[in-house]
């Protein structure tokens, strides 16, 4: 749904530096190239299934069904990917289009690592050198998805300017595309940045949607009332929406990190405090004070600790298509703890932001409705800071 | 006739860039004025960003340097107020996209006007997305200034052909900052520009020496030094308008009579 220089609504466009508008448009034509093209399609779809695991499971979650009294409650288990989480989905996808571009060199920004750790695979996997970017107060809070990437012979960049975060490793990447362009692809993590990419990326996330659609059917013979996933830039979000757009039945929920709420400065939940800007390549939300200088947002999850969120996200709150709900860092820590002793599953604290959500609705919801939750990842790289959250000191 | 080509009028333009409000406007305005007294044919005033995607660590430092002192896009209006009573030279703002579009771009470009400002550089606005800002500048005479770069090769006619006030050029890949070296090949750029426009073009990112700033006025119509003079304001602090005045006079010797 995205038109011209990918706007959506009013949002998105190419908002860089003039350096980088003949890598976009070039990166563009490669896209719509090898979308359509059979083997390109055939090869990712292959590594997708035998390396990265797909299809997910959609799993009937029956104790938390049972225990919150309402909404049959399906998991979406993108935990499961090769990887532990959904970034995978769309790496394989952007660095075998790389790849066959012609780049040799992928960079990519982290913020919990997920994305960093699937970078540096897919760069292992196709012989391409890596260079991740990652805030220095998200190497300290990830220490292990940092030695993760480097075992998988990554090279991690930590990034001290500004709050040494998840935007500033995106500025840093933006900078070192400017640099060296010429063997290089910026493989970004989510639906951020300048068109091409929230449509790249979405339509490489897309498969989740397009399974759910397909797992839900053959299970209940019917679709979902509720979709929800947790939303930073919005990759997981997307992906479990899109094939879901144009069923006006299906209610989707994107969940923000709210931090310490959104009555706080604490907070990162960009739908519900931020105004209109343009920044990071796009026009969309984004945490700022009255002069547009972006401001410093915290969440106990370094994945949803960005001051923006993607353009098509922003637009489907504008259209009223896509709500956007706040979940606070407690909230978050009580659901992954929830999920562990219940169902015997450890979500990302990305994701458990969704299952914190779901834990709020689904007991209002009738018996006979069916609400799906994606877990964008798998909690184990969560387990230390948990315990810190909780006052014990684990040290991995 | 803009007031910005005014500036190429009498041999080749110095162009200082200073970031406003490091480490304090007052500096700021005492540097701008050592510069223009010194032979600075026009001024570009950076208004500081948060997050300046297309800068290296000198003016990201002074960014944040200015940012955490407490300027703001009004401080620095109130700033060229006051320094038009004496400053006539040309005048232009090199800012974010943000900056301009969340103080509202007709509020913003209008003061700009009323305050005496002449032109606005956006980085982080290239060709396809200059529209929204292009209207309201012609509504109130500001031009919006083009930047070409090392690899817009065959943009260069289109960006040339509409572009107002003088054209940027970016001598290298990468960010703002010095460089010991600058190997891209200007004069193919210079000529794609002359043959789709007559507006003067000068070069910026990398200047630092009097030498590199002739070479680069040599192939064009002027040359453009940012980090250099920021990191000398940076060393020097509140003191750093004698030794901006000195460092400038040496650059605008060393492009006289070219």
């Amino acid at each position: 749904m995205s038109s011209e220089h990918g706007r959506f609504g009013i949002h998105g466009g190419q908002y860089i530096p003039e350096t980088l508008m003949n890598a976009v448009i070039e990166l563009e034509e490669a896209y719509n190239h090898y979308r359509q093209d059979p083997d390109f399609q055939r090869e990712l779809t292959q590594l997708l299934n035998d390396y990265a695991g797909r299809p997910s499971r959609l799993y009937y979650a029956e104790k938390m069904t049972r225990d919150l009294g309402g909404a049959k409650i399906y998991l979406k288990r993108e935990d499961l990917n090769h990887t532990g989480a959904h970034k995978i989905n769309n790496v394989l996808g952007q660095a075998l289009l790389a790849k066959k571009m012609g780049k040799t060199r992928l960079i990519a920004e982290t913020g919990a690592g997920q994305h960093g750790v699937a970078t540096a695979t897919a760069a292992a996997l196709l012989d391409m050198e890596a260079v991740i970017f990652m805030g220095e107060e998200d190497t300290r809070r990830q220490a292990l998805n940092v030695y993760r990437m480097r075992l998988l012979g990554a090279q991690v960049v930590p990034v001290t300017t500004g709050t040494a975060t998840l935007k500033d490793a995106v500025n840093e990447c933006m900078r070192e595309w400017t640099k060296r362009i010429d063997d290089t692809h910026y493989c970004l993590g989510s639906v951020m940045g300048p068109h091409p990419f929230p449509t790249i990326v979405r339509d490489f996330q897309a498969v989740i949607s397009r399974e759910i659609r397909a797992q839900i059917l053959e299970k209940e013979g019917r679709l979902p009332d509720v979709v929800m996933a947790c939303v930073g830039g919005g990759s997981n979000a997307i992906g479990s929406f899109y094939a879901f757009l144009n069923d006006p039945g299906v209610r989707l929920i994107g969940c923000e990190a709210a931090g310490r709420g959104i009555d706080t400065l604490e907070t990162a939940a960009t739908v519900n405090v931020g105004r209109v800007g343009i920044f990071h390549g796009m026009k969309s939300y984004f945490c700022q004070d009255e002069f547009g200088q972006i401001a410093p947002v915290y969440s106990i999850s370094a994945g949803l600790d960005y001051p923006g969120v993607g353009p098509e996200h922003a637009h489907l709150h504008d259209i009223g298509r896509a709500e956007y709900v706040p979940v606070t860092d407690d909230e978050a820590v009580n659901a992954f703890e929830y999920l562990s002793r219940t169902e015997g599953i450890i979500p990302a604290i990305e994701s458990a932001h969704a299952v914190a959500h779901a834990m709020k609705l689904a007991p209002g919801m009738g018996k006979d409705q069916i609400l799906v939750v994606t877990l964008s990842g798998r909690g184990d790289k969560d387990v230390a800071a948990i315990a810190r959250y909780r006052g014990e000191d684990l040290h991995e | 006739m803009s007031n910005i080509a005014k500036a190429f009028d009498h041999g080749k333009a110095f162009i200082p860039f200073f970031t406003c409000g490091d480490p304090d406007l007052e500096t700021t305005k005492a540097c701008v004025r050592a510069a223009v007294e010194n032979g600075a044919s026009l001024v570009e005033l950076g208004i500081p960003f948060s997050d300046p995607m297309a800068e290296g660590p000198v003016i990201q430092a002074a960014s944040l340097r200015a940012l955490e002192g407490g300027v703001t896009t009004d401080k620095i209006f109130q700033m060229v107020r006051e320094l038009r009573r004496d400053v006539h030279v040309p005048m232009v703002f090199m800012t974010y996209a943000n900056v301009v579009f969340s103080y509202g771009a007709e509020r913003f470009i209008s003061t700009c006007h009323d305050i005496g400002i002449d032109g606005l550089i956006l980085p982080d606005v290239p060709y396809e997305e200059k529209g929204e800002f292009l209207d309201v500048c012609h509504k109130y005479g500001v031009d919006l200034v083009s930047l070409v770069a090392p690899t817009s090769e065959g943009r260069i006619a289109k960006i040339a052909k509409d572009a107002e006030g003088f054209i940027y050029i970016v001598s290298s890949l990468g960010v703002t900052g010095t460089r010991t070296e600058i190997a891209t090949d200007l004069t193919g750029i210079v000529s794609a520009i002359r043959e789709n426009t007559s507006i003067p073009c000068a070069v910026g990112f990398g200047i630092s020496t009097p030498e590199q700033a002739r070479r680069m006025a040599e192939l064009s119509d002027g040359a453009i030094v940012g980090s250099a003079i920021v990191k000398i304001i940076g060393v020097h602090g509140k003191d750093a308008a004698p030794e901006v005045a000195a460092y400038v006079r040496s650059m605008t010797d060393a492009l006289r009579g070219l």
